[in-house]
């Protein structure tokens, strides 16, 4: 093997790109299902807006949050969602390829199965689900009573990033379960796309053992309320200390390690099928 | 951490009481289910030579599958011992991937909606082949399985016989030192069947490829393979020389005599009818017991015989022999 170096994560990368390129140019040759896809993902992300701002149309605030403080939430947890979507939630396709048997294919490439999945299911046309929280997000930043500071500024990349890296945690936990019992995507799905309806929404509305859960089991807190919280100089309801904003990177990788571990399990218990 | 210690034995394959057992719940009743433990791999011991082609056969459900997907790290062992090249499958399944090639007949491993170049382009980079190599093995097998018109054509429109094709394509690139190959001539027509045959004959006679080929079809090991393994329900049951297994299983023979008027099946001592088609019967005998020339002279005291033939027993039917037995 003398005449090839190790992978590094550079050239993990590369191939990575490359996988992707060849997918979207695949995809390209049927577009306008790709325009429609785009469209559709947009009409029913606004959808969600719809339903928050229908309750602030009869309320005035929710567990003591403005309607523009909401939209912080909403456009954090939102971007991250997103962007976990777009770059890691291919993992759920995971049972699909199970079944068809074409994981053992994956397995079979001297590159990580999670890259493979990420690559060859990558849509372009998620990117539909990323512009409207966007959007929303860059609203609130103006509108809600943000305390601005170069530390709440770099709060807001920073959240994002730890933020797509828990929900996409959370999307390769979920779908392990697959290589258990087949046809267990639904319960999945409850976790991530439920998991983005709980960071839309301040955690106050919660009882105490369902912020518990979000803040130390399923990390949702990290996402979007508790950088919110500081960003706005709320105390939360918890009692933890405000600077735990900053703990959302340590959360995240201390994540993305669990996720790594549960997927390597679960591929040493795959049973493949068929012929 | 990779070996890199070179082993002495010259068995590319080796492995010993390999075991694989599946928990399978069936249903028992109207609401209960019942746990059981299937033994798909039942304790194998194989050895394969550096450079050797192998027929690995067994009727469906033998444990053929099973097998090659514990030597490409695929599955995990439930027990024994398993090196390929070296190399521990489950444990260092990717530095054994960029050893391997492995064609699955019924499986692509192609972009399928993109042109059968950028699906080579694409393994050159995931395997990490230099480009000068990859343009050389390219070319080379471009020219060896006659794939130089159909680069540009997208996947999706090329034929099985040519799909198959670009699939050893893309399974050599890398220049593995064993080529595992799960039914590759499945679905093909003669003229792919033997196009795809003889490529294999070349790759391993020029470049030294080690070849394990499960098939269906005996003729594949009858043109390819000098050695065959057979199993059936997770054992190997048959392990030897193509040649050898012919000499000792093919004991029987068959007379096809077509009889100047039909009959009923003929009662000749030494012979069984195994068929009857008009005036034309089929007479099974062991060589050992009966020459021809003997059955013949029994056959003509019962009925006139206006011309024969001697079928040799070819692979099948000696496998479907031990199949039965």
């Amino acid at each position: 093997m003398g005449d090839r170096s190790p992978p590094t994560s550079s050239s993990a990368f590369a191939v990575w790109r490359r996988l992707v390129g060849a997918r979207i140019r695949a995809d390209w040759q049927y577009r306008m299902s790709f325009f429609l896809f785009l469209v559709g993902q947009a009409l029913i992300a606004s959808l969600d807006i719809a339903v928050i701002a229908a309750i602030f149309a009869n309320v005035d605030s929710l567990g003591g949050w403005s309607g523009y403080e909401v939209a912080l939430l909403f456009g954090l947890g939102g971007v991250s969602f997103g962007m976990a979507d777009l770059l890691i939630s291919q993992v759920e396709t995971a049972s699909k390829h199970i079944k068809a048997g074409t994981f053992d294919l994956f397995l079979l490439r001297p590159v990580p199965t999670l890259l493979q999945l990420s690559a060859s299911e990558f849509a372009l046309r998620r990117l539909g689900r990323i512009i409207q929280p966007l959007i929303v997000l860059a609203v609130a930043l103006f509108t809600a009573p943000v305390h601005w500071s170069v530390e709440t500024t770099l709060l807001i990349p920073t959240t994002i990033v730890a933020g797509t890296v828990i929900f996409g945690a959370i999307w390769v936990i979920t779908s392990s379960i697959v290589f258990w019992t087949v046809d267990s995507q639904e319960v999945a799905s409850a976790f991530t796309y439920g998991g983005n309806v709980a960071t839309e929404y301040p955690l106050d509305v919660l009882g105490i053992w369902m912020r518990r859960i979000a803040t130390f089991v399923v990390p949702l807190a990290f996402v979007a309320y508790l950088p919110a919280a500081r960003m706005l100089n709320r105390h939360d309801p918890l009692g933890l200390p405000s600077a735990a904003a900053w703990a959302a990177p340590v959360v995240a990788v201390t994540a993305w390690l669990a996720a790594h571990a549960v997927w390597g399990f679960a591929i040493r218990h795959y049973r493949s099928t068929g012929s | 951490m990779p070996t890199t210690t070179h082993h002495i034995s010259d068995n590319i394959i080796d492995v010993a009481g390999l075991e694989k057992s599946f928990n399978v719940t069936r249903k028992a009743g109207r609401l209960r289910r019942r746990r059981e433990v299937v033994n798909a791999v039942a304790g194998i011991d194989m050895q394969v030579e550096r450079g050797a082609m192998v027929g690995y056969i067994g009727p469906n459900g033998a444990g053929k599958s099973t097998t090659i997907k514990m030597l490409t790290g695929i599955l995990v062992p439930t027990a024994g011992w398993v090196r390929v090249d070296g190399l521990e499958p489950n444990r260092q399944r990717t530095e054994l991937a960029r050893r391997i090639g492995v064609v699955f007949g019924q499986r692509s491993q192609l972009w399928w909606d993109l042109p059968l170049r950028d699906s080579f382009d694409l393994l050159r980079h995931v395997f990490r082949v230099d480009a000068a190599r990859h343009a050389a093995n390219l070319a080379r097998y471009a020219e060896g399985l006659e794939l130089g018109p159909l680069l540009d054509v997208p996947v999706r429109q090329l034929s099985l016989g040519q799909r198959m094709r670009g699939e050893l394509t893309a399974a050599l690139l890398h220049d593995p030192s064993i080529l595992l190959l799960d039914e590759p001539t499945i679905g093909l027509d003669v003229v792919s069947k033997e196009a795809v045959r003889q490529f294999l004959v070349d790759i391993n006679r020029e470049l030294g490829t080690t070849v394990l080929l499960t098939t269906h079809d005996l003729s594949d090991v009858e043109r390819l393979c000098q050695r065959l393994l057979i199993i059936d329900h997770g054992r190997v049951i048959e392990d030897g020389m193509v040649a050898d297994i012919t000499e000792r299983y093919g004991a029987e023979r068959t007379l096809v005599v077509d009889l100047v008027e039909p009959g009923p099946p003929l009662d000749v001592a030494g012979a069984t009818v195994t068929n009857v088609d008009g005036p034309r019967q089929w007479l099974r005998f062991r060589r050992h017991e009966v020459t021809a020339s003997e059955l013949l002279v029994r056959v003509s005291k019962l009925a006139d015989v206006r011309d024969l033939t001697i079928e040799e027993p070819d692979i099948e039917s000696i496998v479907r022999e031990i199949y039965t037995r």
